[in-house]
């Protein structure tokens, strides 16, 4: 059997030897990476035993980050977790609503209407759009082409205004709630997405310009960062690392969500499982996404933006303050919360770096006895020992960057 | 116990006698298997039962019931595209259970979190140390018997 992952107390207890000497100084340097690092997104430590220029043993320190998430999500009602989310992951905080909203819809037995799930699946490719051009960009600056890290920051530029648009937040949007979405859609939104639709297939293409063929980042990325597929599986690699080693897994296919399946879409993948493939692998899901923006774009379904489920959905306005009920309902669910019923499930959905999986367990309260939370970068970062052990420290940065992890999602 | 209608389950026909109990809720299949034989029920459900990837372990604080907690692994089947929640209840004097590492590697650090966050701790486990919080911490904070709020514990 291939061995575990190594350990970081090992190679701490070697760092230390190595720096204040003793009696056996080990043959071999350890280099401690982090956690304040720009190619680490975020602050991850990495320590690495190095035999001149080889990878001997890598282990990941993570931990950094960590805020408690899960223990807060045990002390707030359902409906106020919702903010929470958005911090996990904050590369795709609309993701990160999604999957907790149909986990707790799941427990309420919710029927959301079409409108509402159509708006989230735009949004939640939008989404992956602004994190995937976050990730190309920073992949891009860690390997050495700066231009490309500006025209994707240009472009995420206007998906963040749209989302301002939607919500009035760029980043910490909250915008899917229980029941629905927060806010009806504002008036001329159309416009604004086929703007950006209608450009974005270019743009694209010109990031590919600058990268697909340039010597340079082939010469960086192909045939770095190979790990085999059954190491992949084994050690809980999932999304598009999964893809670009050839397995056609996603979850929007697989167990379609939120009207997935209606939507016409290709699964990319690829067979070299290198960092390059990766890339491209990425760069189709993008194409990808914009198809799925288009088609909701075209066939958006009229209708209320959140369920007729009284008692759990805030009461509109103007009913809040002319009837005696709603005004009830309103000062009900504002103070207090509603009630979910017993039992546990546990939701998947396709997130930009793989599969988040939401655990929750009700007790029949307003609050949540437990959440856990599957984050994809948590699961990804630990295939790291196995994918840079026997590799050179240069490569190091590249095979990082094409985990794509988020220090959010992995700490919570 | 496990009712009738799922006698003919795939999944509990393979497990046999290791399945203590089984529901089938929002289509989901949670199978319960005591703490003891939970290495040999996780290798039957990978080579046996093809459930490739170990998604995650995690655990549940049932205080001030007893058996405490319970430790949940969730299973994914690539080529069956199937999911299955898997359950083991432990005492909460000295809680302790086999470590899945020898099934799946990526129990590793699911598994370093239980031990961090909850003080379950997973028998020959390859490297049984806190992953989240600083090594001195005092206290296992998603235990149900940990404050929310305050500055001390």
């Amino acid at each position: 059997m291939s061995h575990q992952i190594t350990s970081e107390a090992d190679l701490e207890k070697d760092y230390e030897r190595h720096e204040h000497g003793g009696d056996s100084v080990p043959q071999t340097m350890v280099l401690n990476m982090g956690p304040q690092h720009p190619s680490t997104h975020g602050v991850l430590r990495l320590l690495l035993e190095l035999d001149g220029e080889t990878i001997l043993r890598a282990a990941p320190d993570i931990g950094y980050l960590h805020t408690g998430i899960e223990k807060e999500f045990e002390a707030k009602t359902y409906q106020q977790n919702v903010t929470l989310t958005d911090r996990i992951d904050y590369l795709a905080p609309l993701s990160n609503n999604l999957v907790y909203c149909l986990a707790a819809e799941k427990l309420l037995n919710l029927e959301i209407p079409p409108m509402a799930q159509w708006m989230r699946v735009m949004l939640s490719e939008l989404t992956r759009l602004n994190s995937h051009l976050v990730w190309l960009g920073t992949h891009a600056i860690d390997i050495g082409a700066m231009s490309v890290f500006l025209y994707c920051f240009r472009e995420r530029e206007d998906i963040l205004r749209i989302f301002e648009m939607f919500s009035g937040q760029r980043m910490m949007t909250s915008y899917f709630r229980i029941g629905g979405l927060a806010l009806p859609p504002p008036r001329n939104w159309q416009k604004r997405v086929k703007d950006f639709v209608d450009v974005f297939p270019s743009r694209v293409d010109e990031y590919e310009e600058l990268l697909t063929n340039n010597r340079i980042w082939t010469g960086r990325t192909k045939g770095i960062g190979f790990l085999a597929i059954e190491d992949m599986l084994d050690l809980g690699v999932t999304g598009p690392m999964l893809r670009a080693a050839g397995l056609k897994v996603d979850a929007r296919k697989d167990t379609p969500y939120s009207s997935y399946e209606k939507f016409d879409f290709e699964v990319p993948t690829r067979t070299e499982n290198d960092v390059y493939s990766r890339y491209l692998v990425r760069i189709e899901e993008m194409r990808q996404s914009t198809r799925i923006i288009k088609q909701a774009l075209e066939g958006m379904p009229s209708g209320s933006h959140q369920a007729d489920a009284p008692g759990i959905v805030l009461p509109d306005r103007e009913k809040m303050k002319t009837q005696m009920e709603s005004l009830i309902f309103h000062f009900k669910i504002v103070t207090e919360g509603f009630r979910v019923p017993q039992g546990e499930v546990f939701q998947v959905i396709e997130s930009p770096r793989g599969e988040v999986g939401c655990y929750m367990v009700s007790d029949g309260t307003q609050k949540p006895y437990r959440v856990h939370w599957r984050g994809p970068s948590f699961g990804n970062l630990q295939s790291t020992s196995a994918m840079i052990e026997g590799t050179q420290v240069a490569d190091v940065i590249a095979s990082l960057g094409s985990m794509d992890f988020v220090l959010g999602d992995t700490d919570r | 116990m496990i009712p009738d209608s799922l006698r003919d389950n795939s999944v509990i026909a393979a497990l046999g006698d290791l399945a203590d109990a089984a529901k089938l809720e929002f289509k989901e299949l949670t199978v319960e298997v005591r703490p003891e034989n939970i290495l040999h029920a996780l290798g039957l459900i990978k080579e046996e039962l093809k459930y490739e990837q170990l998604t995650t372990v995690t655990a549940v604080d049932r205080y001030p019931a007893e058996p405490r907690f319970e430790i949940v692994y969730h299973l994914h089947s690539f080529s069956r595209k199937e999911r299955l929640r898997l359950k083991a209840r432990v005492s909460g004097e000295n809680p302790a259970i086999e470590s899945a590492c020898p099934v799946y590697r990526s129990a590793n650090w699911y598994e370093r979190e239980v031990f961090d966050l909850y003080g379950v701790r997973f028998l020959n486990h390859p490297n049984l140390i806190r992953i989240m919080l600083p090594e001195d911490w005092e206290g296992y904070p998603l235990r149900k018997d940990y404050p929310v709020t305050g500055t001390r514990y």
